[in-house]
Parts: structure tokens; C-alpha cells; sequence
């Protein structure tokens, strides 16, 4: 059985007990989220232990899982990076952004670079489109104002960095 | 969106997010301000909750979610005598396309939701609340939570609140990736913990809402509004805008304009003010179009929007839907069937597969768009995607539907002749490009 660290069960608790009693299963996002960020991804056995520890039926996490598109159902790079190019933000630059990311790591979307350093993704309006251009890395930290430069240097970065930070 | 001294400037008229800097969000910082007075005065008066609703069904707010519906109506159909659970829930699934003002209201002044929140849960009976915040904006999700401790701390969440006997049990609830979990229902299954697949109507959440039992759900934006109506009365709320339309608004203003921004302005403000505290147009182009209320709602030509007031029934007077006040601009460079390719895939991508209309309907209204902006169209085509749009519109559960074919309709109907022009010349009318 895949465990999860006591600090990942302790932070899932904490979600738990925001729902009254009996709706365990109303914390089932955040436990996935919490799942997610210690495993990189959603393996079917991390599904399995969650929808163990809620008391949920597996398929009713596998439901969840494959509805809400933050969760890794697959491995990814040590990086997820996903760019909005939907219409506010394609007015102000995405499109020449995501073009430039493309480009630079010589992949599409839904690709990683065979470094294993980043898996790009087109995302849809994260709701900051005035920052536009916006992108996400690994879900949680949003890059605003994307210029060519500030792209470069994003991208230096995720490449240089290990292993050992996010995943 | 900086002003002169520090602060970050939504507009001369602003009250929700007036005398912010950006970083003074705490709860201190807040009370400074004469934060938490109207929950206090509500508490220590003893203000029967009638007279709450009353007073905001006399402000004449009006949901700031999309629909526009009048909010003291809202409240008035939770059942009073009730003995059971009942749920007060945010909307702050923040997704429309054009859409980022409930983001500033949650970082900047996260404060002002969670009194309006507590007040909200006195006026209709409510022992828990949840706040449903876009998977997206995670950071922002953080500094909610953190907002959230420190009004329990101060004592303004919680059991017998300020000694009142009140008490009110308030959580964030984040999503992870679903723009269809905006829609009222959906986000109750959200919050169930299931996928984000809205239910039939009626029965209505007043009735039957989160776990079954009567909820009510609001926008972040009308639930900030409530501590002002409050403190000054909802005719002097109502003052601010228009009859019918009480109030200020807060305009996202994206696309090909100079300095894209949330502005708050009264309703009724001229379109044309409110282009211009957004710096007016990008390099001095020309206004072609402009979506006044997110992307689920009809276009309307540059001039149609130069004689507009933004308000709900100016907008819905010249065609449009005033929705999430998301305003989309557009300039002379923009090709339309390419714009409304993008929408289109963006409905296809997030229809949740639920109706059969809008599940085949989407993909097959994207892959038309599609092929013709890529000069592959056919003679019946734009027949074609009203035909489809038509029966989408009005057959599903919820409105993404509509909010799929609205944009197909309106762009062809302002725009017929871009479209024809791909279809017959297999090349764009417009010289660039997205
Ligand atoms: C597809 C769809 C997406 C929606 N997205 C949002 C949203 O992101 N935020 C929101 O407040 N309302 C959204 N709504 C409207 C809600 O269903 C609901 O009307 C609103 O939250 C009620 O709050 P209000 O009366 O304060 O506006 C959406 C509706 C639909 C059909
Ligand atoms: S359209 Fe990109 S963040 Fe809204």
C-alpha cells in the first residue's frame, strides 16, 4: 500500500476537519492536491490510499481525478509549466509567449523536454488575465507579465534546478 | 493600477476596494479602516435579520456572478424557520474568460468578504460557510486561508461571535481546474466532493443545496458589497448607481488596451470613461470590438460600446450582458472568426460532458470555427453554427450552453462578412493576427 508522510496525512486532516462530520469526502480536492504535490503525480495506487483514508469508493476519486485538469494522472517533467492562451490573455502577448516557450524547449503541448526538466501544457483563464501574459509552474506559483526576457530567465531557472525542489 | 502615495488605484469612486496598498490586507489593518463595524452594530443592536435583507433588497445589489439576479430576493427564499443545517457558500471560482476582479477583492481585502460572509449568515440563519476559491490562484488561496485564522483569532468567525450567541463556521474550499464548477450547482457537487456535474433546477439551492440542505450562493464581488450597504444604509448604496442598479462595480478591462486593469466604478459609468482610466486604447488603435461581460457573453461593434453606460440594463438594452463585468476589448487588427476559435475551443474544453447538446454541440460549433479560419470552410457553414448554436442554447442543464452559443451568434451577427469573406477567399479579411 502507498503511504503518504505524516505530514501529508496531517495536512489532509486539517482539510477534513473543515467539513462537518460524515463529509470526508468533501476533502477529497485538497487530498488529491496534498497527494499530488508529495508524488509528482496521481498513480492509481496514491488514488487507491486516499480514497481509503476518506472511506470514498476508488472510482469515485478516479471520477474526481480525471475531471479537474490540475491533477498529474501521468508523470510529468520535474516541472509542469501551463500557459494561459485563452482570448484576454492572447490579446495581450500569450500566444507570442507560448510560441517563445515552445520554441526555446523544442516541444509542443502536452510534451516534455527530454531532459525531463519540463512538461508544457496549455492551460485555460487562470483569472489574472490584466497580468496576461500568465503561466503557472507546477500549479501553485503564477508568473505574471511574461516578457521574452522574464521567459528566458523562467525557463534557465527550471532547467537549472534539481530534482530536489517541488517534486 | 499604482496611484500617488502607495496606493493601488481602482478609481476616484471605489468603496469595496478603496485605501488598499496591496499589502494592507490583515485583519488589523482592516479594523483600521472601520473594518468589522457593520458585523459588530448588526451583533450588539441586535438587528433582527429581516431588517438586514431589507436594507440590502433597498441597495438594489444585484449578483456580480453573471446573472445579475437582485441579491435581498436571494436571501429572502432561505427558509427562516428552518430548524436544521443551513450553508452560506462564495462563488470565488473566478474561470469567465476576461474575469480577475474576485482575485483582488480576496489578496488585497479579504477582510471585507469574510464580515460581508458573517453578515450574510446572520440575515439567513447560516451555522457554516464555505468559500470556493479557483484552483489557479493558489497563492491567493494561501493568504485566504490566513485571512480566515486571523478572524477566528479576533473572534469575528466562530462559536458565539463577539458574544452575540451568533456563531458562524467559516472554510476555503479550493478547486483544481474547472471552469463549469462556477456554475452554482456544479460547485455545490464540487464542494460534495464529487466532479463538477451542475444539477437540474428546480429544486433550487434554497431548497436543496450543499448536503441537501438550503443554501445560498454568492458572488465574492456582491458578498464584499454588504458591509458598506450596512455602515451606510442601502439607499445611499443605491445612490451610487442608477435605479434598478444600485452601486459600484468592479470592470476587469483586458485585451488592446493600455494598461489592462479592475477599475470600480459607479454602474451606469460610460464605456468610454471607463476605456479611458484603462489608459484607452493600446498604441492608439481603433475600438473594433468589445465583450462587456466576459466571454460567455454576446460582442458588441466599437461604437455600439462607445454610446453604452455600464450597467445592467444599458448593456442588456444594446445587446449584450453586463455578466461578470469582464470586458473584453478588441482592435482593428483582430480577426474575428479567429477570436471566436478560441472561445470556442475554450467551451469544447469545459463543457462536462453532462447534455448531450452542448457536450457534442461545443465540439462540433470549435471544429467549424475551425476549419473556417484555417480557409477550409464550406458554403453552409455559418448556417451551420447558428443551426447548432441554436440547438444548444435553452436544451441543457446549466448555461454553459447558452454561454457557448452566445458568442457564435453575436460574432456572426456583428461580424458576418469576416466570416464569409474566410469562407469564400480562404484567407482572413483582416491584415494580422492574434
Ligand atoms: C458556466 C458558468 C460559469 C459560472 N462561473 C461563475 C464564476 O466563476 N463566479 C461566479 O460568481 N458565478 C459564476 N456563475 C454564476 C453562478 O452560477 C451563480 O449565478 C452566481 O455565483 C450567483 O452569485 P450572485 O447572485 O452573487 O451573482 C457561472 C455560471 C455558469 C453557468
Ligand atoms: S484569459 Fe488568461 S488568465 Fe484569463
Amino acid at each position: 500500500m502507498t503511504m503518504l508522510s505524516p505530514e501529508a496525512l496531517k495536512k489532509i486532516d486539517r482539510e477534513v476537519a473543515k467539513y462537518p462530520p460524515g463529509h470526508r469526502q468533501s476533502a477529497v480536492m485538497s487530498a488529491l492536491a496534498i497527494a499530488q504535490d508529495e508524488k509528482g503525480w496521481l498513480a492509481p495506487e496514491t488514488m487507491d490510499f486516499v480514497a481509503r483514508y476518506l472511506g470514498m469508493p476508488p472510482v469515485a476519486v478516479y471520477e474526481v481525478a480525471t475531471f479537474y485538469a490540475m491533477y498529474n494522472l501521468a508523470p510529468t517533467g520535474r516541472h509542469k509549466v501551463t500557459v494561459c492562451t485563452n482570448l484576454p490573455c492572447a490579446l495581450q502577448g500569450a500566444t507570442r509567449a507560448a510560441a517563445q516557450l515552445k520554441e526555446r524547449l523544442g516541444i509542443g503541448f502536452g510534451e516534455t523536454t527530454p531532459d525531463g526538466a519540463i512538461t508544457l501544457r496549455e492551460g485555460e483563464c487562470m483569472g489574472a488575465c490584466g497580468d496576461a501574459p500568465v503561466l503557472l509552474v507546477d500549479n501553485k506559483r503564477m508568473c505574471s507579465s511574461m516578457t521574452p526576457d522574464r521567459l528566458d530567465a523562467l525557463v534557465d531557472e527550471l532547467k537549472a534546478v534539481g530534482g530536489a525542489d517541488g517534486k | 493600477m499604482s496611484a500617488p502615495g502607495g496606493f493601488l488605484d481602482y478609481g476616484p469612486d471605489a468603496i469595496i476596494m478603496a485605501g488598499l496598498t496591496g499589502s494592507n490586507w490583515r485583519l488589523a489593518d482592516y479594523v483600521a479602516r472601520g473594518g468589522y463595524s457593520a458585523l459588530r452594530k448588526i451583533l450588539t443592536e441586535r438587528i433582527p435579520p429581516t431588517t438586514v435583507i431589507g436594507e440590502v433588497k433597498r441597495s438594489a445589489l444585484r449578483g456580480r456572478g453573471g446573472a445579475g439576479f437582485p441579491t435581498g430576493l436571494k436571501w429572502s427564499f432561505m427558509p427562516q424557520q428552518y430548524q436544521g443545517d443551513k450553508y452560506l457558500v462564495c462563488n470565488s471560482d473566478e474561470g469567465e474568460p476576461g474575469t480577475f476582479k474576485d482575485r483582488d477583492i480576496l489578496r488585497y481585502n479579504p477582510h471585507v468578504l469574510i464580515e460581508g460572509m458573517a453578515i450574510a449568515a446572520y440575515a439567513m440563519g447560516c451555522g457554516r460557510g464555505y468559500n470556493y476559491i479557483h484552483g489557479e490562484i493558489w497563492e491567493t488561496y494561501e493568504r485566504a486561508e490566513e485571512a480566515v485564522a486571523e478572524a477566528y483569532a479576533a473572534g469575528f468567525l466562530g462559536t458565539d461571535i463577539l458574544g452575540s450567541g451568533f456563531s458562524f463556521l467559516l472554510h476555503n474550499h479550493h478547486g483544481y481546474g474547472a471552469y463549469i464548477c462556477g456554475e452554482e450547482t456544479a460547485l455545490l457537487e464540487s464542494l460534495e466532493g464529487k466532479k463538477g456535474q451542475p444539477r437540474f433546477k428546480p429544486p433550487f439551492p434554497a431548497s436543496f443545496g450543499l448536503y441537501g440542505k438550503p443554501t445560498t450562493i454568492n458572488n465574492t464581488e456582491t458578498f464584499a458589497a454588504v458591509p458598506w450597504i450596512i455602515n451606510h444604509g442601502g439607499e445611499a448604496f443605491l445612490n451610487l448607481g442608477r435605479p434598478n442598479n444600485g452601486g459600484t462595480k468592479l470592470f476587469s478591462v483586458s485585451g488592446d488596451v493600455a494598461r489592462p486593469g479592475n477599475f470600480e466604478v459607479p454602474l451606469g459609468t460610460p464605456f468610454a470613461t471607463l476605456l479611458d482610466m484603462a489608459g484607452g486604447m493600446r498604441d492608439g488603435r481603433k475600438l473594433k470590438a468589445c465583450i462587456p461581460g466576459g466571454s460567455s457573453m454576446p460582442v458588441l461593434p466599437g461604437d455600439v460600446m462607445m454610446q453604452t453606460d455600464m450597467d445592467y440594463d444599458s448593456i442588456a438594452k444594446a445587446g449584450s450582458m453586463l455578466g461578470s463585468g469582464a470586458v473584453i476589448v478588441m482592435n482593428d487588427t483582430r480577426c474575428m472568426v479567429k477570436s471566436l476559435l478560441r472561445l470556442s475551443y475554450f467551451y469544447y474544453e469545459e463543457s462536462c460532458g453532462q447534455c448531450t447538446p452542448c457536450r457534442e454541440g461545443t465540439g462540433w460549433l470549435w471544429r467549424v470555427v475551425d476549419r473556417i479560419e484555417h480557409g477550409q470552410g464550406r458554403a453552409d457553414d455559418i448556417d451551420l453554427l447558428l443551426s447548432v448554436s441554436d440547438n444548444i442554447a435553452g436544451r441543457t442543464i446549466c448555461a454553459l450552453g447558452d454561454a457557448a452559443a452566445l458568442p457564435v451568434k453575436s460574432f456572426i451577427r456583428h461580424f458576418r462578412d469576416e466570416f464569409q469573406h474566410h469562407i469564400d477567399h480562404r484567407q482572413c479579411l483582416v491584415p494580422a493576427y492574434i
